[in-house]
């Protein structure tokens, strides 16, 4: 594990790829968020005209299971370099990751790989023998969130809207959460490292908002796998999220906005479920929304908050952030299926139930 | 069965990685989540394996101690000697698991529990994580909308253009017969299945001594489960 004393920003950098990329999805993404891994392949595709494959046999990546400790790592090796052996067979040679926890885990067998080449050597015999496969190891490894602020600037040129409150021009106080495992284990491996993030404030100033520090900026979400997987243990991440919204709330941000799949969902359904404990709204008008950098994305560029981006999948509201950008949408189509029909609602939306 | 912890845990590549030399200075420990939530201190941890002492080390395989860490890496980023508890910690509850030191700590017991949600899912799903298996029932956290997503589940993830259960590519696709033997394969070569298997095993176990049987007097693990759930 490589860690040095960085003496420039250009060595706060990363290295992303500009095209031709090999999609690998997310497990917590796909489950509650999908709408977010569709529009991030919409926006490449469609808006970027970038050439990305999405591959219909490639499975999990078991990065939860190893992280609570239920995968060893040797099978982790042999998950990831499955992955990398649907790559090639493809012709691809650089991955766009949509989770972080993937993303970190990708970094620590590459990591690995490279300073034990035994161990590469054992996973390519493990790979082979349980399925007849080989693999290359990509060039580039990039998160979702990396090409996204690869490409922030061209977004910004043919973005719809601006992240600037229509009725009084200023800019939208947005807070970052940055996961943990995007470059707290591999810093050289995110774009400003693990102390100087930019990979979202970058996005954020690029489409006219304002990026706001708080304390607790770089603190985990909570989610701490076996943590939140046993239900005893959950305290230990809402304790955690708790303490970032104490953290946030006194900058009053417009919104949250998230690189991680499990984050984003953890720090939706967290207010949702403080708010019923404590009965406190740390923020926005019923909870503060916290959107993903696809979905912010996706907004900025115009797509339909409800079709499109599926944010009618989040607890808290988005439409108070919506209408301080001034988006275009329609409230009877968000809890509509997919031939526009009402398909019933929630009980209630947001942290609290609203009073009659 | 607590035989020559030292060689074991070194055999493990991620214990070079992630210990190389602890000064003892505690920035991980400032850092950590866990330890602010729980009696925790990944310094003493490092401490302890640097040191080798197989006595001590026995103690930490069956102890809450080392399932407290939340595997963030925090500790990573901080320390100055570029060593990582979170990975030793790894390394530790591998051989727990492997030796059964694990079921002798309430917070080691719970990994049967991960076995039978998670792991079920990554084989039978090819997902660590399916929405058929967050009941709103054991997931109140997850709050009204996911109960409408979750009693509305064809139509809601068709309408933001999943492919729940589809062919072809898309969110929540089904995984081919033939990918999900692949990954099965993968478990069964690469010693995935046996750690499911020796977790199991450890785990009934631990069920039969805690009188928890059938009429045959084999571990219910029904009864287990509950106890696990109110331990």
């Amino acid at each position: 594990m490589e860690t040095k004393t960085k003496i420039r920003w250009s060595e706060y950098n990363k290295e992303i790829a500009d095209n031709k990329f090999f999609y690998l999805r997310s497990c917590i993404r796909q489950n509650f968020n999908p709408g977010a891994e569709k529009v991030f392949l919409s926006i490449l595709q469609n808006k970027l005209r970038k050439e990305v494959y999405d591959d219909p046999h490639h499975t999990t990546c078991s990065g939860i299971g190893y992280h609570s400790d239920i995968v060893p790592f040797e099978t982790f090796q042999s998950m990831v370099a499955r992955q990398f052996s649907l790559m090639t067979e493809r012709g691809y040679k650089n991955c766009a990751v949509s989770c972080i926890t993937s993303f970190g885990g990708y970094n620590e067998v590459l990591s690995t790989w490279k300073e034990f080449p035994e161990e590469l050597e054992k996973t390519r015999e493990n790979l082979l023998k349980a399925t007849g496969r080989t693999f290359e190891i990509p060039e580039n490894l990039s998160h979702a969130c990396d090409i996204i602020y690869h490409f922030r600037k061209e977004i910004a040129t043919q973005a719809r809207y601006r992240l600037i409150n229509k009725e009084t021009g200023e800019p939208l106080k947005i807070v970052d959460h940055i996961g943990c495992h995007y470059a707290k284990i591999f810093p050289e491996k995110g774009v400003g490292g693990s102390e100087y993030s930019r990979v979202l404030t970058g996005m954020i100033e690029a489409w006219g908002g304002e990026a706001v520090d708080y304390p607790e900026r770089r603190h985990c979400c909570g989610f701490g796998f076996r943590h939140y997987l046993v239900k005893n243990n959950r305290s230990y991440s809402i304790s955690n999220s708790r303490k970032k919204f104490e953290s946030m709330k006194p900058y009053q941000p417009d919104m949250i906005l998230t690189n991680c799949p499990g984050c984003n969902m953890f720090l939706d359904r967290w207010q949702y479920a403080l708010a019923q404990i404590e009965g406190k709204v740390y923020g926005g008008e019923n909870g503060i929304p916290v959107l993903s950098h696809e979905e912010l994305a996706g907004l900025v560029l115009g797509y339909d908050p409800w079709k499109d981006i599926g944010l009618q999948m989040h607890q808290i509201d988005v439409e108070p952030l919506l209408n301080k950008i001034g988006v275009e949408y329609d409230p009877k189509q968000k809890f509509t299926g997919v031939r526009g029909q009402y398909i019933n609602e929630p009980e209630f939306t947001g942290c609290l139930a609203k009073q009659d | 069965m607590y035989s020559d912890l030292n060689q074991r845990l070194k055999a493990d590549v991620r214990l070079e990685e992630g210990l190389q030399a602890c000064m003892n200075c505690g920035i991980c420990t400032a850092i950590c989540p866990a330890a602010e939530f729980y009696e925790y201190d990944p310094r003493s941890i490092a401490i302890t394996v640097q040191s080798g002492n197989e006595e001590k080390i026995a103690a930490l395989l069956q102890s809450d101690t080392i399932w407290y860490c939340g595997q963030c890496m925090s500790c990573k980023t901080r320390c100055p000697r570029n060593n990582c508890p979170g990975l030793i910690i790894s390394v530790l509850r591998k051989l727990s698991q492997e030796t059964g030191a694990f079921i002798k700590s309430r917070m080691g017991r719970q990994q049967y529990l991960i076995v039978k949600t998670i792991g079920a899912n990554l084989l039978q799903f090819g997902y660590c994580v399916h929405p058929t298996s967050l009941v709103p029932a054991t997931h109140p956290e997850q709050g009204p909308v996911w109960r409408w997503i979750y009693e509305n589940m064809q139509e809601v993830y068709a309408s933001v253009g999943a492919n729940l259960d589809g062919d072809g590519p898309g969110a929540l696709r089904k995984i081919s017969d033939k990918d999900l033997d692949e990954l099965h394969q993968i478990f069964e070569v690469s010693g995935g299945l046996k750690l499911y298997q020796t977790i199991e095993y450890f785990s009934q176990r631990k069920a039969i001594e805690l009188g928890l049987t059938d009429p045959n007097g084999e571990a219910d693990m029904e009864k287990y489960t509950q106890y696990l759930l109110n331990e």
